[in-house]
């Protein structure tokens, strides 16, 4: 049996050449994924069950790299805390900021076009070390943000070396960066039929009603992506955290990011294993979660008939 | 191709005289304009603080300067007693136009297969792919280390180069892909009544056709490794060898305030190529992230 041949269609030429073309045309990334990934992959699968100092041979620890995280390495838990705060903050507020500015934008006015690329540009300056530079010198000691609070009459504060407002310093930086999603719910907003508008204001469906019954619903497969999307991202922060804190995570731990613990662990502590472990306890929990939200999302993603993908 | 659905709202249109439409406008450019500026004003205060002399920096909350200078740029770029700017903006050239050029022939090489030739094992195939979209990096970083020091790369541009030849940005195969298979079937099917087998089908014909997906591919991979900082600080380590990420990062030892100047100087020539795209392309951009989800 072929089921490759049967499935072509009669009228196409091509035949064999076609077959062996897909994978020649598919070698390099065939490659790129048994050496760059897969291999890998199954490598630090291993090294996770070693200690291993990249000068010795890894060492064969069993399970002591993960019994250690678990329960006895308060640095690694406090982490995950500093980590699951980010992620709960960002992803709604980031969220919430691109889509009121899209509704914003969602109407045919001069300059809308002009409008929505200026919005974007801070994520397209994005996690780079030049903004997080910037961040670092608008917050800290005698930066814009404490003096501009100092002269409203509020006290100021250096805001990256005050462990209670490191983070909220990183996460606004973040949310900072809301016109990606922007963007995409934009594209969302348009695809929604403008009769679905008329007829609701018909039935006397002011504002509010429009955008709880019409909007909301018909929107929700572009927000469950963009929610996906910044989730998956939001855990695998780095470049911010590393830049504000000059790579310790501090002050005082607070904002050791998951990312960032790792890398020391790594390459700081030389404790390969230990961070190889790390790692895939990062790749199960984004698993799960990604699955968790997919499950939940039957309970609230709309998809009309045909609808968008 | 700003034209957003007309919602139009029947009900106030109808109460309200022409010149209360008109109100509207002008509130809605008002709000739209004040938000834009606290959104840019990070953006401003760098540019500005990058003119201004270290005394003002010390002392004045403006963001733009009263007496403008330009000495923060070759103090900033000679900032490192060993290398100067120069150096690591050569870096950080070569990785990127690399790191181009390597995500251009491999992706598409990829993509072409995915969205136009049948062979068996196809859709594991690109469920595969799909699935290394996913992935978070930081699991990769350990073995492609150990890999990449027993193959002596360490501390050269290889690392952050090679893989990019083997497609490993599973994002641009994605995103050229989506574009292909708008591409009408017919026009490949004419090709081959024409004699052109499966390589110069893609080379002469669907290559070409694929210019626009092609583009945005090569812009956002030149941003994204311009602006990347975690792997090319894991992998460099001589100050000779190092991009500009990594340069920037050392202002971060000299935390007093007379190198702000110097240090938002290197910034804002750090983001001018970024800068210098979003001019140039900035609706292609802008629909770009919009058709693919792309990060910034």
């Amino acid at each position: 049996m072929t089921p490759a041949s049967r499935r072509r269609r009669p009228a196409r030429p091509g035949g064999v050449a076609d077959r062996t073309a897909g994978y020649v045309f598919l070698l390099p990334w065939f490659a790129g994924l048994a050496i760059f990934t897969v291999g890998p992959l199954v490598y630090s699968l291993y090294l996770s069950f070693t200690r291993y100092d990249l000068l010795d041979a890894p060492k064969w620890i069993g399970l002591a790299n993960y019994r250690r995280m678990f329960t006895s390495d308060p640095r690694y838990f406090h982490a995950v805390r500093v980590t699951l705060e980010y992620v709960v903050v960002v992803t709604p507020v980031k969220l919430g900021l691109g889509l009121a500015v899209a509704l914003l934008l969602n109407r045919r006015r001069r300059g809308v076009g002009l409008y929505r690329s200026l919005f974007y540009l801070p994520s397209l300056l994005g996690t780079s070390v030049a903004v997080a530079l910037v961040w670092r010198s608008l917050f800290a000691q005698g930066g814009a943000a404490s003096d501009g609070l100092s002269s409203l009459g509020l006290p100021g504060t250096d805001f990256v070396n005050d462990p209670s407002w490191s983070l909220p310093t990183i996460i606004l930086l973040s949310c900072w960066q809301f016109g990606a999603p922007m963007v995409i719910f934009l594209a969302g907003l348009k695809q929604i039929p403008s009769e679905l508008y008329d007829a609701a204001a018909v039935d006397g469906a002011g504002f509010r009603q429009r955008f709880l019954h019409v909007t909301l619903p018909l929107l929700s497969p572009v927000i469950f992506f963009n929610v996906l999307l910044e989730t998956i991202n939001s855990f695998q922060a780095f470049t911010p955290a590393f830049i504000i804190s000059g790579g310790t995570g501090g002050p005082a731990d607070s904002t050791l990011f998951y990312t960032l613990y790792l890398y020391q662990s790594g390459f700081n502590d030389f404790r390969f294993g230990y961070a190889s472990a790390m790692a895939w306890v990062l790749i199960a929990a984004v698993a799960v979660i990604t699955a968790l939200m997919f499950r939940l999302s039957r309970l609230w993603v709309f998809y009309g008939d045909g609808g968008n993908r | 191709m700003s034209e957003p659905t007309p919602r139009a709202a029947p009900a106030p249109a109808a109460f309200a005289p022409p010149s209360g439409r008109r109100t509207r406008t002008v509130l809605w450019h008002l709000l739209v304009a004040a938000v834009l500026v606290v959104v840019l004003y990070p953006v401003i205060w760098m540019l500005g603080t990058s003119f201004k002399p270290a005394t003002e920096i010390v002392t004045s909350d403006r963001p733009w300067p009263l007496h403008w200078t330009s000495h923060n740029f070759p103090d900033g770029w000679h900032a490192d007693p060993g290398v100067t700017f120069g150096r690591f903006f050569a870096n950080s050239l070569t990785v990127s136009a690399l790191a181009v050029a390597g995500t251009l022939v491999s992706c598409s090489l990829a993509a072409y297969a995915f969205s136009r030739l049948e062979f068996r094992g196809r859709s594991v195939m690109f469920a595969a792919m799909v699935a290394t979209i996913l992935l978070p990096y930081h699991v990769l970083i350990v073995p492609q280390y150990a890999i990449f020091k027993k193959l002596g790369w360490i501390n050269t541009d290889l690392p952050l180069v090679a893989p990019k030849f083997l497609a490993t940005e599973a994002f641009f195969i994605f995103l050229m892909v989506q574009f292909m298979r708008g591409i009408p079937r017919e026009i490949d099917e004419a090709a081959r009544l024409d004699g052109c087998g499966p390589y110069r089908t893609f080379l002469f014909v669907v290559l070409p056709l694929t210019r626009p997906a092609l583009i945005t591919s090569a812009i956002f991979s030149f941003l994204w490794t311009w602006n990347d900082f975690f792997t090319q600080l894991v992998y460099l380590n001589d100050t000779d060898k190092f991009t500009v990420p990594i340069g920037l990062s050392l202002f971060v030892d000299q935390t007093g305030m007379t190198s702000y100047g110097p240090m938002m100087a290197m910034s804002v020539l750090a983001l001018l190529p970024v800068f210098l795209f979003f001019l140039a392309f900035q609706r292609l951009l802008v629909d770009g992230a919009t058709s693919s989800g792309l990060k910034g």
